[in-house]
């Protein structure tokens, strides 16, 4: 069963008094369950096509279907909701809430749904666990290491029982202990929960852990290979 | 709404410095604010005791045309009556009639226009306070001679001092020019130089005998138990002597009376000016906050925070800091306004200055309890407002655009 859908979409740039086709005609599916990483060069549109199959960024034509839903349908309210209880993000900069700890961080995303403490404190706990950081609850994100940190946001991403998660680049900052640390977390989330993860990644150490790999350039599909 | 409470609150401190100087501003603003309106308003309560003290008094009787020109037939009609009822109502604490004559006072090295105060000596003195302010000789003690007691100014302008001559030269009731040679007993010396240079006092009785009527009275002057009583008491009065004119002291002197209302308008237009520059501030912090924070502001708009939550987190940081702010900028007031209460700002180095209008050297702040709340009520007002912009600032921001920025 397909998780996303694209149906031709495409999406126009205003720059300089020229259009810019970020994306061009991209219809293309993605399964449950699947670890894609999705590469090519810079400006190749990897990053607005995660922020539009994830509903940050709109097409400018075609649709994005999540479990047959059409997302580009939704307003600006209705998305925040969508994307607060089907995806999870995992971005370059980690992007943790500064001023809350590992816990914290967690949990928000979890009291956002409406979740009960008793079910946020056991989730948060379970999760930064099961990324190696459960002696690190209490830590606020500056006591942390840049990798740590990365682990936070994937055990965030995964807090609110998401259909998929997206990460753009989200082993740009980390040295090659934390990447390979992180890649193992996110294979045995996939291989164990059956997450479905997508990446945009430059990195040929996430590519190599990929069991899908899709090459962009200049806003379409180059290549969809599946790795046995 | 508990968690974006504690993030707000937590994003207060994230940069102790910036929010220690916004705070430090705004507890200085209304300090500054709240201690100037209680000076002026120290400054205005006691002009108005100190003019009430001396000449106002809480109510005046006079005959209707005396005022006009001071004419010495003008006097009170039936004021046996008058001090009667007077005297026997609950509402006076005190009262004295006098006899007020327009009259030239000359010694050998000038002359001035006066108005000569006949008084009634034993009564006055429990009744006003230029005994009080005696700064040279007594207070009609000697009762041989024909005393007068007269102010600092006019001493100073006729070279007068204690035991010396003064010669008064007026019109009696007759038409007749009359001249009567008083001895200074007296110098003395009320917060208001003009009104020093403009009247003496004498026994009533040294005057009477130039009148035919020998109960000639032209004011009759009443301290009320309360000063609040002053209106019921005109109202009484006025209805019981329909043929006299019968005046608070806000009717005699409005300008003292307006001044107290306008006081509160002055209060409110002048914290308003204080609390728009501060207000500039907190935009001008929020908006830094907002605008550092564009790319944290995007992931949380990313990940689910929906706008109302973000501008509920944007308002609740700057009333967080009004929080902190305002209860210590009206404790510091408070303090500072209770202290110089007491003890008083001496401000005698311009005492000439503030003497010129009629205003003692020390003075007593002074702010009512409801202007606390009206500032607090107006701070918390201008805080909510000042949050709006930032807010809206941060709803405007793409969150895919804003994840990316630097």
């Amino acid at each position: 069963m397909n998780v996303i859908e694209t149906k031709n979409i495409s999406k126009l740039y205003k720059q300089a008094d020229q259009d810019i086709k970020a994306l061009n005609d991209v219809s293309i599916n993605f399964k449950k369950g699947e670890f894609t990483a999705i590469v090519g060069p810079s400006g190749s549109g990897k990053t607005t096509f995660l922020n539009t199959i994830g509903g940050l960024d709109s097409p400018s034509s075609g649709k994005v279907l999540i479990d047959n839903n059409d997302i580009t349908k939704l307003n600006s309210n209705q998305l925040i909701d969508f994307r607060l209880r089907n995806i999870g993000f995992v971005f370059q900069s980690y992007n943790l809430i500064p001023v809350l700890t590992a816990k914290e961080n967690v949990e928000f995303i979890m009291l956002m749904q409406g979740s009960s403490k008793s079910i946020r404190d056991k989730r948060s706990v379970e999760l930064l666990k099961s990324v190696g950081l459960d002696d690190q609850l209490n830590r606020r994100p500056n006591q942390l290491s840049g990798g740590q940190q990365q682990r936070v946001a994937v055990a965030r991403a995964l807090a609110s029982k998401p259909k998929f998660v997206l990460a753009d680049e989200p082993t740009a900052n980390l040295d090659s202990s934390s990447t390979a640390n992180l890649l193992d977390i996110m294979s045995r989330l996939n291989k164990v929960e059956n997450m479905t993860f997508i990446f945009s990644t430059h990195d040929q150490r996430v590519i190599d852990r990929a069991n899908r790999i899709i090459t962009l350039e200049d806003g379409k599909i180059l290549s969809d290979i599946t790795v046995k | 709404m508990g968690t974006i409470i504690k993030i707000a609150w937590r994003n207060v401190w994230r940069n102790k410095l910036r929010s220690l100087i916004v705070i430090t501003s705004m507890v200085l603003g209304l300090w500054s604010g709240l201690f100037t309106v209680a000076m002026s308003r120290g400054i205005n309560e006691q002009r108005v005791k100190s003019a009430i003290d001396t000449y106002l008094h809480h109510v005046q009787i006079h005959n209707p045309s005396f005022e006009y020109n001071l004419d010495i037939n003008s006097v009170v009609e039936d004021p046996t009556s008058v001090l009667e009822e007077i005297e026997s109502n609950s509402l006076v604490k005190a009262f004295s009639s006098r006899i007020i004559i327009s009259v030239m006072a000359s010694t050998a090295h000038g002359a001035e226009g006066v108005k000569i105060i006949g008084v009634e000596s034993e009564k006055e003195t429990s009744f006003s306070d230029i005994s009080q302010n005696i700064v040279k000789g007594n207070y009609f003690s000697n009762t041989k001679s024909k005393p007068v007691i007269i102010g600092q100014k006019l001493a100073d302008n006729l070279k007068l001092d204690i035991k010396k001559k003064l010669s008064v030269t007026f019109v009696d009731d007759n038409g007749d020019i009359q001249r009567i040679k008083f001895k200074v007993e007296g110098i003395f010396n009320t917060a208001n130089s003009i009104y020093d240079g403009g009247n003496i006092f004498v026994k009533k009785e040294d005057l009477i005998d130039f009148f035919k009527n020998k109960y000639a009275t032209h004011e009759i002057a009443i301290l009320c138990n309360n000063i609040d009583d002053s209106n019921i008491l005109k109202e009484n009065l006025a209805g019981l002597f329909p043929n006299n004119k019968v005046e608070t002291w806000k009717d005699i002197s409005p300008e003292l009376g307006s001044v107290q209302e306008i006081m509160v308008w002055f209060f409110l237009i002048f914290m308003s000016i204080i609390l728009l520059a501060l207000s500039f501030g907190i935009v001008n912090i929020m908006l830094m906050a907002v605008l550092e924070r564009k790319r944290e502001l995007g992931m949380l708009m990313s990940v689910g925070l929906n706008k109302t939550k973000v501008f509920l987190m944007i308002l609740f940081e700057t009333i967080f800091i009004s929080c902190i702010s305002l209860p210590l900028g009206i404790l510091l007031s408070y303090l500072m306004i209770s202290y110089y209460g007491q003890v008083g700002i001496d401000l005698s180095i311009v005492s000439k200055g503030l003497e010129a209008f009629g205003m003692k050297s020390m003075v007593f702040t002074d702010l009512p309890i409801d202007y606390y709340f009206r500032i607090t009520i107006l701070t918390l007002f201008v805080t909510l407002i000042s949050s709006l912009f930032p807010a809206r600032r941060a709803l405007k921001l793409d969150p895919a655009e804003a994840i990316r920025s630097l």
